[in-house]
């Protein structure tokens, strides 16, 4: 059969998405969406005491790739701890994924906020300044870039 | 699998292809050269599919320019008529819902200090009738409002539309890509000057298409160089596709009345079937005054590329306005667009709504809908489980 225009990872995930629904007793919780195509990414973490995702799953409004972002993007993260799902780049899901059309990488982009608005929800239900994610984050960035 | 995309193109008929194969590999003559039997054979072949198409809409032959396809047909009506020498009108009527070929033209006439007026339509597809006569300036000098939309399925009042304008002494361009071959066209009946239809949406082959002008109507040709199209359209023919699209028309005509009353009947049984599935499933365009075998809806909370994904995996292949599917090649996600028709008709800035387009054929059987109907319930719960929007609604 002709090739579509999604990789085969994409439409395993489209098809078999991992980690799809909702956490209950969930301590983070993350929702962005994309005014440019009216996508909507909702994603629940269950962080434990030591700073590790126990659980992950989401929920998403949107395409192909949208879907199959989110699913990589759990996949991704489950077991992880939170400095190191902030490293997570929007990049790492496309090349995860086995890339992504152009016009379709601001759903990977969109996985990744939703992560971030999931940590901020977490630090902020701790009574902690979210903006602690932003800084980390960029403490992440330069020390990547740092060698430069 | 069920193929119910065939606003994007129908099926061949065999009929049509078997009239067609010679003319690629043994007619091979350029019409133009007269003087040798190779040549005259597909001049004559030519002059044939000219009046098989005429007898489709009820035309005189030399009316018939044959093109390349539906878009050059829609570019030449409105450019060929503003760019005229003649014409020192500089205002075009359009409704809001005509295909970007109609729309995308005009473009650089507005640049140019014309004006247009884009009539909006009502929920159901419609233009309003007294909207555009009051539209109508002494400067207007074309009115384009099209048959069927391909998207919604509605079919215009063409004919009232054309009396108006022939009331006004206004010229009348009518887009019949979707509609022609299916619904019958007398161009006298329906009072236009010029009709633009395509031979890949009636069973004939992509690469030939035809622009009606009637007798008088001044035309600028937009494509300098022979004689060939009586100067309209210069360039050798494309002999075998336009062999095709007169097999096709010709067939149409005797056989249209036929397959046209079953796709109706399938396109019924589909429409029922989908009206008792979700009562979050909304249809677009008219009820009644619709393509033959159109049927086109828009779901809540999912989105229209993942039904297109989930409904192609199942073997169904349909077609989707949603902004996510709209250019998949595109370069940059600005480049996506939800579809200005659905817009119009009222569908929810939401723009990735997930709306579907069944389009039916001749070729469509009880099994195809059965297979739809079947289908569908699964997917679209599927991809609701999935779906935050859901939730929060219920």
């Amino acid at each position: 059969m002709a090739k579509g225009p999604y990789s085969e990872k994409v439409m395993d995930h489209f098809m078999n998405p991992r980690n799809m629904g909702e956490i209950d007793g969930a301590n983070a919780v993350g929702e962005v969406g994309n005014p440019a195509c009216g996508d909507v990414m909702k994603i629940f973490l269950d962080i434990d005491d030591a700073g590790i995702v126990k659980d992950v799953k989401f929920k998403t409004f949107g395409c192909g790739a949208a879907i199959a972002s989110s699913s990589m993007a759990t996949e991704l993260i489950k077991g992880k701890r939170v400095e190191e799902i902030l490293a997570l780049t929007n990049q790492a899901i496309v090349d995860a994924l086995g890339g992504l059309p152009p016009a379709k990488i601001h759903c990977s982009v969109m996985a990744e906020e939703a992560i971030e608005e999931a940590l901020k929800d977490f630090y902020i239900r701790k009574g902690e300044d979210p903006a602690i994610v932003q800084k980390m984050k960029e403490e992440i960035k330069s020390a990547a870039t740092g060698g430069n | 699998m069920a193929f119910l995309d065939n606003v994007a193109g129908t099926k061949p008929d065999s009929r049509v292809v078997d009239k067609m194969l010679p003319f690629i590999t043994e007619h091979y003559g350029n019409p133009s050269a007269h003087f040798y039997p190779l040549g005259r054979e597909s001049f004559e072949a030519v002059q044939e599919a000219r009046k098989n198409v005429a007898a489709l809409i009820g035309a005189e032959e030399e009316e018939v320019i044959f093109t390349s396809c539906g878009t050059e047909s829609n570019n030449l009506a409105v450019k060929g008529v503003l760019k005229h020498n003649d014409c020192k009108k500089k205002h075009v009527i359009i409704s809001e819902i005509e295909h970007f070929s109609v729309q995308n033209p005009l473009i650089s006439f507005m640049n140019d200090g014309y004006e247009i007026t884009k009539l909006r339509v009502a929920d159901n597809g419609l233009i309003n009738l007294e909207d555009l006569k009051k539209a109508i300036r002494p400067d207007t000098a074309l009115v384009s409002v099209m048959l069927g939309n391909p998207e919604i399925g509605t079919v215009q009042y063409n004919e009232e539309i054309g009396r108006i304008c022939k009331e006004k002494g206004v010229l009348y361009h009518i887009d019949a890509v979707d509609g022609a071959g299916h619904i019958e066209i007398d161009v006298n009946k329906l009072n236009c000057d010029l009709l633009s239809l395509a031979s890949q949406n009636f069973y004939g082959p992509r690469g030939a298409a035809a622009l009606y002008i009637r007798k008088g109507t001044k035309v600028a040709s937009l494509m300098q160089g022979g004689h060939q199209e009586f100067g309209y359209r210069s360039g050798s023919e494309n002999v075998a596709a336009i062999v095709g699209m007169g097999e096709a028309a010709k067939i149409a005509k005797e056989e249209m009345h036929i397959y046209s009353a079953e796709m109706q009947r399938l396109g019924k049984r589909l429409w029922e079937g989908l009206a008792n599935m979700f009562d979050f499933l909304h249809f677009t365009g008219h009820p009644d005054r619709r393509l033959p075998g159109h049927v086109s809806f828009w779901i809540e909370f999912i989105e229209g590329e993942s039904l297109l994904m989930w409904l192609a995996l199942k073997g169904i292949y349909a077609a989707s306005g949603s902004a996510c599917s709209s250019n998949i090649l595109a370069e940059d996600e600005e480049d996506l667009q939800a579809s200005p028709v659905l817009t119009a008709v009222g569908v929810p800035d939401d723009v990735c709504a997930g709306s579907i387009t069944f389009s039916l054929s001749r070729y469509t059987t009880d099994e195809d809908v059965d297979k739809v109907l079947e289908e569908l319930p699964g997917i679209v719960t599927r991809l609701c489980e999935m779906s935050p929007a859901y939730n929060r609604g219920n």
